[in-house]
């Protein structure tokens, strides 16, 4: 059976050759720091499903002191300059969209094909990971497509995702470790602790102050947690369910529907967010880092009014 | 009380701008130990969590063909492909990607899309040609005011769309969770009343793209800046 851990290698080896080709580039002005975070986040992929987790957290802590405390640096190569670019690009016309478009096509029909395929009653790929096996599968039928195509240096893809990386930076590795931060704060329950703050101070009288005080907590409890799928248990235990089902007879389905969706709006304005709002950022190297989010917040707000009218609207009709 | 303070501390460093990075693993160390973990569980939680997220970084795996590209000239492609037509605009270019992101994402097929795979190399290139084809060269304010536009879309797009199909993790997590509380509830109604939401998204964002089209034609082309950055 295919399983996540063969995508883990192949991000692990990546990685690898990232790390390479940044110890390998003199033009860095921190090359070895650079290449140090990139190997050590290599490692947690080949090997942290059999290292004890206090050990990888260790590296983690190692990779946040090179990243987050040292910082990393940035090789100024180009590895094709904008004329060269501009040739290539009227030489192959459309037909360079093709590899581009393959990564979908793939991921969508491995989606499909894979959920299914058996051979003598046992799974091809572990049903549950099945989107990421394919993620995983489509970036490799891309890259053979686009290598036989486009014919360049054999090094060329790892020196390609190495400048992209570098682009990246230490934001890279920042989802995971607000992963990470969510599973402390669950652990400590911070959640807990939060709900009952709202059930102290805030005034729920009428059934219409319950509907605001779920979809606003709800986006601003999303802000803190960078994920409404942790704050949703949170905030419709303590607000949803006791006060606008049970006590103002509201129905439960149109209140958990918007009420996730008013999570949504705050995901769109949070920096905890990061692989929706920092890492587009990075990715398209805008030197502001919260350039995504503010592009977000005026329809985040808005849709956060429409949800709220929408819940107070039809939630009580039944 | 104390439990707090990793809320505390991620709110005042990310005010303070300092680098998230290490205030994200100075607010978990700080919530783990109020917490009571002690040093040694709190970084053994640490790397248990990390080890079990590394799903999310996947995502990168896609870089090598995306750069091998750029390196062919995808993003000078992408850009000359939209300088053909010209009832492109920026805001249009954004609106057609926004609804077929919407759409598929309705119907579950959400990694039809995504910022590495489509954003970087195809639509922000073409959302930015589309607006050199009608003021000539950006600025770089321009530029990025444009990039962070096509980078939202992709977000609202899908997280408005995707709860539309009933299949997708938060219309299953919404129905757990509340049978666990005593409430049965259809997946099929949850997903219908993502409709509203959805259309609602589609309208107020469709009207910000107009403005920003009209706010991309008060802007003026910049007339020494050449080249990307």
């Amino acid at each position: 059976m295919i399983g996540l851990e063969a995508v883990y290698w192949l991000m692990g080896l990546l990685l690898l050759g990232v790390a390479v080709a940044s110890a390998r580039d003199a033009s860095n002005p921190r090359r070895w720091r650079t290449t140090a975070f990139w190997a050590l986040w290599a490692l947690t992929f080949v090997a942290s499903s059999h290292l004890p987790h206090l050990v990888t957290g260790v590296i983690v802590l190692a990779m946040v002191l090179v990243g987050g405390v040292a910082g990393l640096g940035q090789g100024t190569r180009e590895s094709a300059g904008r004329a060269a670019r501009e040739a290539s690009a009227a030489r192959w016309g459309n037909r360079l969209f093709i590899p581009a478009l393959v990564i979908p096509a793939v991921t969508l029909l491995g989606n499909w094909a894979l959920k299914s395929a058996a051979i003598g009653g046992v799974h091809l790929v572990d049903p549950k990971q099945v989107t990421q096996v394919s993620l995983g599968i489509a970036t490799l039928v891309a890259l053979v497509v686009g290598m036989a195509m486009l014919r360049p240096p054999a090094s060329a893809p790892v020196v390609e995702a190495r400048r992209l990386l570098d682009a990246v930076g230490w934001a890279a590795v920042l989802p995971q470790m607000l992963a990470a931060l969510g599973a402390l704060f669950a652990v400590a329950g911070v959640g807990r602790v939060v709900s009952t703050l709202a059930e102290q101070w805030i005034p729920l009288g009428s059934p219409f102050v319950a509907v605001v005080t779920y979809t606003v907590g709800m986006a601003l409890f999303t802000m803190i947690m960078g994920n409404a799928f942790a704050a949703f248990p949170v905030m419709t235990a303590g607000i949803g369910l006791p006060l606008v089902m049970v006590r103002f007879g509201g129905d439960p389905v149109v209140m958990a529907a918007v009420g996730m969706l008013s999570g949504f709006c705050g995901t769109l304005m949070t920096p905890m967010a990061a692989n929706y709002n920092i890492v587009p950022a990075a990715l398209l190297e805008l030197p502001d880092k919260n350039a995504v989010i503010k592009a977000q917040v005026p329809t985040a707000l808005l849709l956060l009014a429409a949800n709220t009218a929408i819940m107070y609207l039809f939630v009580y009709r039944r | 009380m104390l439990t707090l303070i990793g809320v505390v501390i991620v709110v005042a460093g990310f005010a303070l701008r300092l680098n998230p990075l290490l205030v994200v693993t100075v607010a978990g160390l700080a919530t783990g130990l109020a917490a009571g973990l002690g040093l040694v569980g709190v970084i053994t939680a640490f790397g248990k969590a990390f080890t079990e997220s590394r799903y999310i970084a996947i995502v990168w795996l896609v870089l090598p063909v995306i750069g091998l590209l750029e390196r062919a000239g995808l993003k000078e492609r992408a850009r000359a492909a939209i300088a053909g037509i010209p009832a492109a605009t920026t805001g249009r270019v954004l609106m057609l990607y926004f609804a077929v992101r919407q759409v598929s994402a309705a119907l579950g097929l959400t990694s039809l899309g995504g910022h590495a795979q489509m954003v970087r190399p195809l639509v922000a290139p073409m959302a930015e040609g589309a607006a050199e084809n009608r003021v000539g060269p950006l600025t770089d304010e321009t530029r990025f005011l444009i990039r962070a536009h096509a980078a939202a879309v992709d977000n609202i797009a899908v997280f408005f769309g995707e709860d539309i199909f009933i299949a997708i993790g938060s219309i299953l997590l919404i129905k757990g969770f509340l049978e666990q509380n005593g409430v049965r509830v259809e997946a099929a109604h949850l997903a219908l009343w993502a409709v509203p939401t959805a259309v609602c998204a589609l309208v107020i964002h469709f009207v910000r793209l107009a403005l920003l089209d009209r706010r991309l034609r008060r802007t003026p082309g910049a007339a020494a800046v050449g080249g990307e950055p």
